[in-house]
């Protein structure tokens, strides 16, 4: 079955599931991220799951969310990862967002919230009372969605420079 | 950052019409609850309708609706028809652009930006549950937690 027709039976049938990764979400996650980037990476897909899907899972989480769309065909909706950083920048420990993507044809059915949910459930099982994440300015959608999930800015400040 | 007090009203009478889907309140019982003369937030509904964001209602017991999408309006579409905050070349007060006046500009510029930013990543659905959350007595933000100095 072709994405998009998943992706609309996906959302005939709501329920979504979420779960950590396997090496058979990943070529789909790929497929994934490339609609919505416009730019295919799979070998960084690829390292991102040997080191968040199989490595020191008790501080690195890479989840994903499903949609069952005909009771064993599972298709990979959205995915989030993140991971438990200490002393960076002088930062007690908390967790980092730093990946958040969901099918177009599945955004606002609420599968980045269920996403958002799980790995903030992650993060406190974990033992960390603090989530963070980095947004573009200009990115207005994850910026709409991660504000509308109570994050507010934080006591950080990004800096850069060009180097000449 | 201090915002106009027409941008403030209209902030509120937002937050106030979108409280509950579908509520229509009168200007006067907006301007009640924050102590403001119809008089003043009439003009301020009468721009937020021009610009679609809520709708006059007539008749008895009419008032005011809001018209716009809560998840979609940001507090920069209130926030900016009532003033400027596109990307404005500050001006230093001298005539020339000398260096120390074109490297203040570009710090403005920078807190502008940020400002802009934060305005239009808000939108009036996730400020009603801020308030919801500060009106439940929750929210307050941990002013403690300061990154340590990385020496």
């Amino acid at each position: 079955m072709a994405t998009a027709k998943k992706a609309r039976a996906a959302k005939a049938d709501t329920a979504v599931r979420v779960r950590r990764v396997r090496a058979a979400d990943i070529p789909q996650v790929i497929g994934l991220d490339t609609r919505v980037t416009k730019l295919a990476k799979a070998e960084y897909w690829n390292d991102v799951f040997r080191r968040y899907g199989k490595q020191r899972l008790q501080e690195r989480f890479f989840l994903v969310a499903e949609g069952r769309t005909d009771g064993a065909d599972a298709h990979v909706l959205g995915f989030i990862i993140g991971e438990i950083r200490a002393w960076e920048f002088g930062s007690t420990p908390c967790g980092w967002v730093f990946a958040l993507s969901v099918e177009p044809e599945m955004r606002l059915q609420s599968v980045a919230t269920e996403l958002f949910e799980a790995i903030s459930n992650e993060f406190k099982k974990a033992g960390v009372s603090k989530m963070r994440t980095m947004v573009a300015r200009d990115a207005q959608l994850p910026m709409l969605f991660f504000r509308s999930e109570g994050m507010m800015a934080g006591p950080y400040i990004q800096l850069e420079k060009d180097l000449d | 950052m201090r915002l106009q007090i027409s941008t403030r009203l209209a902030i509120f009478a937002v937050l106030e019409l979108t409280a509950r889907e579908g509520r229509q309140l009168s200007v006067a019982e907006i301007g009640e609850k924050y102590g403001v003369s119809s008089h003043h937030l009439a003009k301020v509904m009468h721009v937020m309708g021009r610009a679609g964001l809520v709708r006059a209602v007539r008749g008895a017991g009419g008032g005011y609706q809001f018209a716009g999408n809560a998840r979609r309006t940001t507090l920069l579409d209130v926030a900016q028809l009532f003033e400027e905050l596109s990307s404005v070349e500050h001006d230093s007060g001298t005539a020339a652009a000398t260096p120390e006046d074109q490297a203040l500009r570009e710090v403005l510029n920078e807190i502008d930006d940020i400002a802009r930013a934060t305005l239009g990543s808000i939108t009036i659905a996730t400020m009603r549950k801020l308030v919801d959350r500060r009106a439940a007595g929750g929210g307050q933000r941990s002013k403690t937690e300061m990154p340590g100095r990385r020496i």
